[in-house]
């Protein structure tokens, strides 16, 4: 269930450096959820979305993880066109259909998917380990970037701990179901799984200090951003400045 | 209980965003490193609670637990938190960078703050340590609901349906934490009482 599907390739995007890659959607993703236009939340989302394909992530699992992200858009366009705005209404049956609602739901599933394609394409193409590293480099403090790496290292672990118990929870004959019994049960397996994680920090931490270690975290690779790097990066903040510009002209408009 | 991306205006998420630094700054500033190892591990705990889904009527929900990692963790909890938010967003893109500011605010400052005003009632009777418990999960969850639909109203007041639907919903989720935070907690206290800094 915990992986990295887009983070593996050999296209533009995965080579590019992860400093430049988390500048740039920090750029866009900034411009694009702070504009207010349909027509340039548009723009943004096309623009993106060739990013997106340059990437050239495997079809299926991008659908499914857009249906996944999108299931919330799908609430906001159940409830905003019944609730929001004062305006203009459409009556369909019993129903009072605003407007307004409908032209923030859009704009909302614009700027909500424009800046999704922007992370799928400039950062989900790195490996997370590769990102920490580059927070680190980027000014993020030390201890964050630390504990950033740690928990994602141990993700995995704990992860399998956990189900390892909920297995064993199974072979015993527990089905889940609307009871207390059931609650006590997954707390159970969620306290042994905190318990074991508790005990296994304890046991890295003496492994690591009986290795040397001062607080610092040293990745085998440190990749120099080159002059591809900055081209890229220089693309990006174009991309941004270009829709920042669009949405100041839209509103003088 | 994530916010996504391209909802919130920029004073909401500025705000969001400082809250946040703030509350991470004051966090890792009491953790030392003897201790983060145990920090990073309680986090990664604290990501796959979120993979867990429990049933509950006829659907399930997925844990969060924030009340129970404030319980353990106090301020440590801010930064524990604001990583599992930042590998939710990179693994799943629940959430993203810009509102994750806000989305840390929403989890971790009520879980710091539940945490830090319940813990003294553990060192009572099991019983005590049990309401400790409960009130944790569902104070924490019901204050996170609340900050969310706050956040939600503050952009735009447009939103403010929206924002008690999004109260009104997530009523049964701060039940079910409640009881799993309660249980959890006497699970802790019997098994391994040190864990809730508590002397065996």
């Amino acid at each position: 269930m915990i992986d990295e599907p887009f983070a593996t390739g050999s296209t533009l995007f995965h080579k590019r450096d992860p400093k430049i890659k988390i500048i740039g959607t920090t750029a866009i993703s900034m411009v694009l959820a702070l504009c207010t236009s349909i027509p340039v939340a548009a723009t943004g989302c096309i623009i993106t979305a060739i990013l997106l394909s340059f990437s050239r992530p495997n079809f299926k699992l991008l659908s499914r993880r857009l249906i996944q992200v999108n299931i919330f858009t799908l609430f906001i366009w159940i409830t905003l066109p019944l609730t929001y705005g004062k305006g203009e209404t459409i009556q369909l049956s019993f129903l009072n259909i605003h407007l307004d609602g409908i032209r923030m739901a859009a704009l909302i599933s614009l700027k909500t998917n424009g800046i999704l394609f922007c992370f799928l394409a400039l950062l989900a193409t790195s490996s997370t380990s590769s990102l920490g590293h580059g927070l680190e480099k980027l000014g993020v403090p030390r201890k964050l970037s630390f504990l950033f790496l740690f928990t994602y290292r141990q993700l995995f672990v704990i992860h399998q701990e956990y189900l390892r118990l909920q297995r064993a929870a199974k072979l015993r004959g527990f089905t889940p179901n609307n009871s207390l019994h059931t609650y006590q049960t997954y707390s159970h397996l969620f306290g042994m799984t905190l318990v074991k994680s508790w005990n296994r920090g304890e046991r890295i931490h003496q492994a690591m200090i009986l290795r040397g270690f001062n607080g610092r975290l040293i990745p085998l690779t440190q990749p120099q951003p080159g002059k591809a790097d900055y081209y890229f990066l220089f693309v990006m903040l174009l991309i941004s400045l270009f829709l920042a510009g669009l949405s100041f002209v839209s509103v003088s408009q | 209980m994530h916010i996504s991306e391209g909802i919130l205006t920029a004073p909401v998420l500025t705000g969001g965003a400082v809250l946040t630094t703030v509350g991470t700054a004051i966090g890792l500033k009491k953790l030392d490193y003897d201790r983060i190892m145990t920090v990073s591990l309680l986090s990664a705990t604290f990501f796959v609670a979120s993979l867990i889904h429990v049933p509950i009527g006829p659907g399930s929900v997925h844990l969060l637990l924030g009340g129970l990692l404030g319980l353990i963790l106090g301020w440590g909890a801010f930064p524990a938190i604001v990583v599992a938010l930042s590998l939710q967003a990179i693994f799943f893109q629940y959430g993203g960078m810009l509102v994750l500011g806000v989305n840390g605010t929403i989890i971790a400052g009520p879980a710091v703050l539940c945490g830090l005003l319940f813990h003294p009632l553990l060192t009572g009777t099991r019983k005590k340590q049990m309401t400790a418990g409960f009130l944790a999960g569902f104070c924490a969850m019901f204050l996170s609901a609340v900050l969310m639909a706050g956040a939600l109203y503050l952009s735009d007041s447009g939103f403010l349906r929206v924002a008690g639907l999004v109260l009104a919903s997530h009523f049964p989720v701060m039940l079910i934490e409640g009881v799993i935070t309660m249980f959890v907690v006497s699970f802790l206290a019997r098994v391994q009482p040190e864990i809730l800094s508590l002397t065996p």
